[in-house]
């Protein structure tokens, strides 16, 4: 019987360590800070004979992107990761493969969008994506960016959902930090003990039943082929959670699609996406100690978006506010209108926060001013200014 | 060394890659490089990665597909790249026993935009990369799909509807990209140029190609009817006269280094290269209201540049010991 290890690794090592336990026929690599380091150390592994794929190192994120639509169409099952400018390069593709079904994993090492250039983190590379039809999911730590990586390759390759799958980790405050993380116990390499089999295509490049795929849809079928992808993405939900439940089941770790912090009594909550909820929940305790009921709702899960299960994290607070490490531009973070929309009708006052954008600190501080400020509002009864930036110079 | 066709009646009759009821337009030669290239591989199993093009746009509206084989279309200047990611992943999978022992030929074509311009970087990290596939041009000398504008590959004065022949310009500036010359310098072991016009050199240079274990390239003029403002009977007259008029001369060059030149026999009488020029609709201000001999002097004198290039590269090879 194999055993679980504990070792100290890096976001970027555990999301390869994690790639390549999923044993990935075709790789597709291009450097980019702050995800460099996943596609070297994969290319360690191949070069050591630990993994068998084909890895290509392709001249651009375009091209990786689409090297992984045609490996995927072949039939392979196909790792890539990319980050900021990398994202943003390819995006055209990131679409054609979300059409085409294709249950492609790539790891996105969040970084600011330039410009300014800026290798640090935020949310606006994945946000560029949003609509792109990638399921993503985001991550608070190194242990989670490992599992959910493993994850994600279950998830896209459920027949209910062929779609690709994009787990989120932060740039440099994951990515380049050191923390322990628990590896699978796995006996069967090669199916992962029965969790992820080896892919099965629904349809494949094949000589022997030739199809066209990648048509011209004119206004007779394009709206039915979104209208397809739209249904996959509303049924895979509950496909994310039973693997949720089934890896939990397995290995002991769980992860929500939503999870509420300390949320069974709070009057005021925040929500907040990826590695800034490990510095919330430190201020939910040390507020908690203070005598305020606060409490703190992750966003794990951002396409599709859990919107039930967010409304029930949500249905006694008096005020929230959400945390966009992204902002679109003239209006409001992305993930603050995702929840009012999914609010709407439903009372609580709520919030914007744009914080952390390129880098810039989050701390324990950063979130003691987001709850003041909500007290502030709630004790005036109304929201005076909807989106407020935290932490930046005036 | 593979057997080649010496006659059309040699050719397979079956179809192989492209069937009739596609929505070219009449008198296209795209199709017949479709078909062609269908047919000089009949003992091979074929897979075809398609840039957005003519081509693309015109065999695959769904729900209707007119390909017989495995056929794929990603987006406009990736192909190349596309076809990085099927070789691999058939190799992968054929490697790991998942799927049969196939020696799969991948054919990738573009036109000239998803060629000369948009997709160059793909086709050249592609063919650095040594992927076994076979790319294939298919020049028009513009973006027809998109109605008639100028490329990298549009001759010099050509009208187009981005390179308007006016008062103050005529026509489009600038001179053709030499394509098959910046593609051989990657050193790949085979790439051509080749013309609709001769279809049996084409098939040859087609099933040349996909015998080479990795990349491979050939580049096919094809005249367009719409573009260029000509008969819909007369692809094939224009496309022989852009090669006879050493305009678009064919040659193949072995290892980015070794020149062999095909058409037009060099002992020949040169064929003006305004004989090429006249029947054009596109160059009509070339010729009317007045002849601009000028600038038909100016198409000729690069024409015998060009000419003069080849033959030197074709005379060293011949005398290097190399190969």
């Amino acid at each position: 019987m194999a055993k679980a290890k504990t070792l100290g690794m890096m976001g970027d090592f555990a999301v390869a360590e994690a790639a390549k336990l999923c044993n990935p026929d075709v790789i597709a690599a291009y450097p980019i800070t702050p995800q460099t380091i996943i596609v070297e150390r994969l290319s360690e592994f191949v070069a050591e004979g630990e993994l068998d794929c084909e890895y290509i190192c392709v001249e651009s994120e375009h091209s990786a992107m689409s090297a992984c639509f045609g490996a995927s169409a072949a039939g392979a099952r196909v790792f890539t990761a990319s980050a900021s400018q990398g994202l943003a390069l390819m995006v055209e593709i990131v679409y054609i493969v979300a059409s085409a079904r294709f249950p492609v994993v790539m790891a996105i090492a969040d970084r600011a969008l330039s410009g300014p250039i800026n290798i640090h983190c935020d949310h606006s590379d994945a946000m560029l994506a949003r609509d792109s039809g990638w399921i993503m999911l985001f991550t608070e730590d190194c242990q989670e960016a490992y599992d959910t990586t493993i994850q994600s390759f279950k998830i896209a390759e459920d027949k209910r959902v062929s779609l690709p799958v994009m787990p989120c980790l932060d740039g440099f405050v994951l990515t380049h930090s050191i923390e322990p993380v628990t590896t699978l116990p796995i006996d069967d390499e090669e199916t992962l003990d029965g969790f992820l089999p080896i892919r099965d295509p629904l349809y494949k490049l094949d000589i022997e039943a030739p199809i066209a795929q990648g048509l011209l849809a004119l206004p007779e079928f394009f709206m039915e082929i979104k209208r397809g992808q739209q249904e996959a993405h509303l049924k895979s939900i509950d496909v994310i959670k039973d693997v949720i439940q089934d890896f939990g089941d397995r290995w002991g770790r769980y992860y929500p699609v939503v999870e509420p912090y300390r949320m069974d009594d709070a009057e005021v909550a925040v929500i907040t996406i990826g590695s800034a909820t490990g510095t919330a929940r430190v201020a939910v305790d040390v507020l908690r100690e203070e005598g305020k009921k606060v409490g703190l709702v992750k966003l794990r899960c951002f396409r599709p978006f859990p919107e039930k299960d967010l409304q029930a994290a949500l249905k006694n607070v008096q005020a929230i506010g959400v945390c966009d490490r992204a902002i679109s531009f003239g209006a409001t973070g992305p993930a603050y209108a995702d929840v009012a929309g999914a609010l709407y009708g439903r009372g609580p006052l709520l919030k914007n926060f744009i914080i952390g954008l390129g880098g810039k600190d989050i701390t324990i501080d950063t979130f003691r001013t987001i709850y003041d400020k909500l007290y502030a509002d709630l004790a005036k009864g109304e929201v005076e200014e909807r989106v407020e930036w935290i932490g930046i110079r005036e | 060394m593979a057997d080649y066709p010496t006659k059309l009646a040699d050719l397979p009759k079956e179809e192989r890659s492209v069937s009739s009821g596609h929505r070219l337009c009449t008198g296209c030669a795209a199709g017949t490089i479709a078909r062609l290239i269908g047919k000089a591989v009949p003992d091979k199993p074929l897979m075809w990665v398609n840039a957005t093009c003519c081509m693309e746009v015109a065999t695959t509206i769904y729900p209707f597909a007119a390909w017989h084989i495995p056929w794929i279309h990603n987006a406009f200047e990736n192909a190349a790249a596309t076809a990085s990611g099927v070789r691999a992943g058939l190799d992968v999978l054929m490697r790991k026993g998942r799927i049969p022992q196939q020696d799969t030929e991948i054919i990738a074509i573009g036109g000239d935009g998803g060629t000369y311009d948009i997709g160059i970087q793909a086709i050249s990290g592609a063919i650095e990369r040594g992927h076994d596939f076979v790319y294939v041009c298919y020049d028009n000398e513009a973006y027809m799909n998109t109605g008639i504008q100028r490329s990298g590959a549009t001759m010099h004065a050509a009208w187009t509807t981005t390179s308007p022949a006016g008062k103050a310009v005529l026509g489009k500036k600038e001179f053709k990209k030499p394509l098959l010359r910046i593609v051989a310098a990657h050193g790949l072991e085979y790439c051509a140029t080749a013309s609709v016009s001769h279809p049996l050199d084409f098939v040859r240079k087609v099933k040349r190609a996909v015998d080479v274990k990795g990349p491979a390239f050939v580049h096919v003029i094809q005249p367009c009817l719409r573009g260029w403002r000509f008969d819909t009977s007369e692809s094939f007259q224009v496309a022989r006269l852009a090669v006879e008029s050493r305009f678009f001369p064919l040659y193949e060059v072995y290892h980015g280094y070794k020149y062999v030149l095909n058409y037009p026999n060099p002992a020949l009488s040169k064929v003006p290269v305004e004989d090429y020029l006249k029947n054009q609709g596109r160059l009509r201000h070339l010729f009317r209201p007045e002849k601009n001999q000028e600038i038909i002097d100016v198409i000729q004198g690069h024409v015998d540049l060009e000419w003069e290039k080849l033959l030197e590269l074709a005379e060293f090879s011949e005398k290097s010991a190399i190969y």
